[in-house]
């Protein structure tokens, strides 16, 4: 048990992290101007390094962002456009590819309202109620997060797979969960589960119970108050969670390769498309998959930016 | 309330237990010999071998790049923050082809590599490349924020007392860190034993040689060998949870230790 309380410290710390990030932007730009206007001063200045020092740890930093994170990423666009921007678009106007895009956004939209739908009362419930197996709760939310995508696809196959626990059953009533669709959605909603409750809960504890009291006891009824009171207080939060669930549910590989049986056509989200057509060496095919996930991932985080400077500005009331 | 107990427990706990239950079907000699032979052996400490690697760099590497977004100004700051998320956001499998193609023989990195008679792609480099990018997000995001709430009075403090840089640096101020860098160390290192998607491209995949135990589970589910897959994937929760519960306690004790806090 103390063993995965402290997974569950860890992940609530990345968690924790977001907000932060603007801080960062504020925060050391008055003393360095300082340091800028006048060079005498900068270098009596206890709080910074000298500056040969400042340039190595400058470039190292910028070096190995560029090698290990803008390169590959530039990569993916220019493999995708490497014989130019026909061969781009018809490789994504492919059946295939057009499947594997629908089965995306349909396996996207599942998961990412049943975890919408149950991340709320999960983090309405640890937030708002006090009962037992509460920090069982918590750690149970975490879970999937601690888990190799792979182990969290095998649980699936151990449980629906041919010889799993429910194997015989499903194949005497002619139930298709593994290899399908249902298998794929329940891999995705099992790896991306945490992402809304976790976005939910700091922000619903910070804001307490007073004014959902407040509601009832003026005669607002539960949903009253959820609808009314509750939800317009978590919006942004909320809104974050939706997007990062989104992201991952549309991007998840490992989990769902597991699941998926790889049936051309049928079970391939874009992310397996694009392990296929790669290991048969159609690389613009591949890679021009692989660019709109790259576009998904970028807009995540752009949207990511602009919804945690609405988070902190929501919280600067709440401090005062 | 009810319900979430109940979503919780089909969701998460019924597929948790049949990974054990499946375990408690084998014998003990049974689960011992699949964990003990030397595939198996071979994955795991490729597996777990290379991701402590990759988070020792990420951990150096990690703390230089917060260094430099939180203390300096530079231009593209605040482009170079954001994009430290994007091993974050990048879909995996789009990490593994990317990187694949940048560090293969002909690729942008590649091609200049081989020229030092350096292969990454298809090798153990390469997955600790995958591990090494797939990590730093963790590290950076953890200590930033300590890094920026860090009282500056104290290094002043150190610096009037006598002190100079060096020592404010690594005597005063990186203590004070240890409890973040040890949890981003955790956090990178769990993340790159269980990685997949961005790892199995670039590794080449050659048994005992650059196979990470993710794909052994893959492979002997592939062949319906669902007991082998089970005892693999066993092995690597438990040895997960063991060492961040380690480096949890780790933590702790270094923040006991923090004469500031």
């Amino acid at each position: 048990m103390s063993m995965q309380t402290g997974l569950a410290t860890s992940t609530t710390q990345l968690r924790t992290y977001a907000p932060a990030t603007d801080v960062s932007v504020a925060a050391p730009a008055p003393r360095l101007e300082i340091a800028r206007a006048e060079p005498v001063a900068a270098r009596r200045n206890p709080r910074t390094e000298p500056g040969p020092i400042r340039l190595i740890i400058i470039a190292l930093a910028i070096a190995f962002l560029s090698i290990f994170v803008v390169l590959p990423l530039l990569v993916v666009f220019a493999s995708a456009f490497s014989k130019g921007i026909v061969a781009y678009f018809a490789a994504l106007a492919e059946p295939e590819a057009l499947a594997a895009i629908k089965l995306t956004l349909l396996i996207a939209a599942i998961s990412v309202t049943l975890n919408l739908v149950f991340g709320v009362v999960a983090a309405w419930a640890i937030s708002k109620f006090e009962f037992t197996g509460k920090t069982f709760l918590i750690t149970l939310i975490d879970l999937p997060f601690s888990v190799s995508p792979v182990i969290s696809g095998l649980v699936f196959v151990l449980l629906f797979g041919a010889q799993g626990y429910f194997g015989t059953w499903l194949q005497a009533h002619n139930v298709h969960i593994l290899f399908a669709v249902p298998g794929i959605a329940l891999a995705t909603i099992f790896v991306t589960f945490p992402f809304v409750a976790r976005a939910l809960i700091p922000l619903m504890q910070e804001q307490g119970t007073q004014e959902e009291e407040a509601a009832i006891s003026l005669g607002a009824s539960g949903l009253q108050t959820f609808f009314r009171v509750t939800l317009p207080n978590i919006k942004w939060g909320l809104l974050y969670g939706v997007l990062l669930c989104n992201a991952r549910a549309m991007g998840e590989f490992g989990a769902v390769s597991v699941v998926s049986g790889h049936i051309r056509g049928e079970t391939n989200t874009m992310p397996l498309l694009v392990e296929i057509l790669y290991n048969e060496y159609q690389f613009v095919a591949s890679f021009a998959i692989a660019s709109l996930l790259a576009m998904l991932a970028l807009i995540t985080l752009v949207a990511k930016t602009v919804l945690e400077r609405r988070l902190d500005e929501a919280e600067v009331p709440d401090g005062d | 309330m009810g319900l979430t107990l109940t979503w919780l427990s089909v969701i998460i706990l019924i597929p948790l237990a049949a990974l054990f239950l499946k375990t408690f079907e084998l014998s003990l000699d049974q689960f011992w010999a699949i964990v003990t032979s030397r595939r198996t052996l071979n994955a795991l400490k490729i597996s777990f071998g290379l991701s402590f690697a990759a988070a020792c760099v990420n951990l150096v590497m990690g703390t230089i790049i917060v260094w430099a977004l939180v203390r300096y100004r530079f231009p593209g700051r605040r482009l170079f923050d954001a994009i430290v998320d994007i091993p974050f956001a990048l879909p995996t499998a789009v990490a593994g082809v990317a990187l694949t193609q940048l560090f293969a023989q002909k690729g942008w990195l590649g091609a200049p590599l081989a020229e030092l008679g350096i292969k990454v792609a298809f090798t153990p480099i390469g997955i600790f490349i995958a591990m090494v990018f797939i990590g730093i997000p963790f590290v950076v995001r953890t200590v930033q924020p300590v890094l920026i709430d860090l009282d500056p009075e104290i290094e002043e403090a150190a610096a009037s007392l006598g002190a100079n840089r060096w020592h404010t640096v690594f005597r005063v101020i990186l203590p004070s860190l240890i409890p973040a860098l040890l949890t981003g160390f955790a956090l990178a290192f769990a993340r790159a034993i269980g990685e997949y998607g961005s790892v199995i491209f670039i590794a080449g995949n050659l048994p005992n040689i650059s196979e990470i135990a993710p794909l052994l589970i893959v492979i002997r589910l592939s062949e319906f060998r669902y007991a082998d897959a089970t005892a693999i994937a066993v092995v690597m929760l438990v040895a997960s949870f063991l060492i961040i519960f380690l480096i949890n306690r780790l933590q702790r004790w270094a923040q006991a230790r923090i004469p500031v806090h």
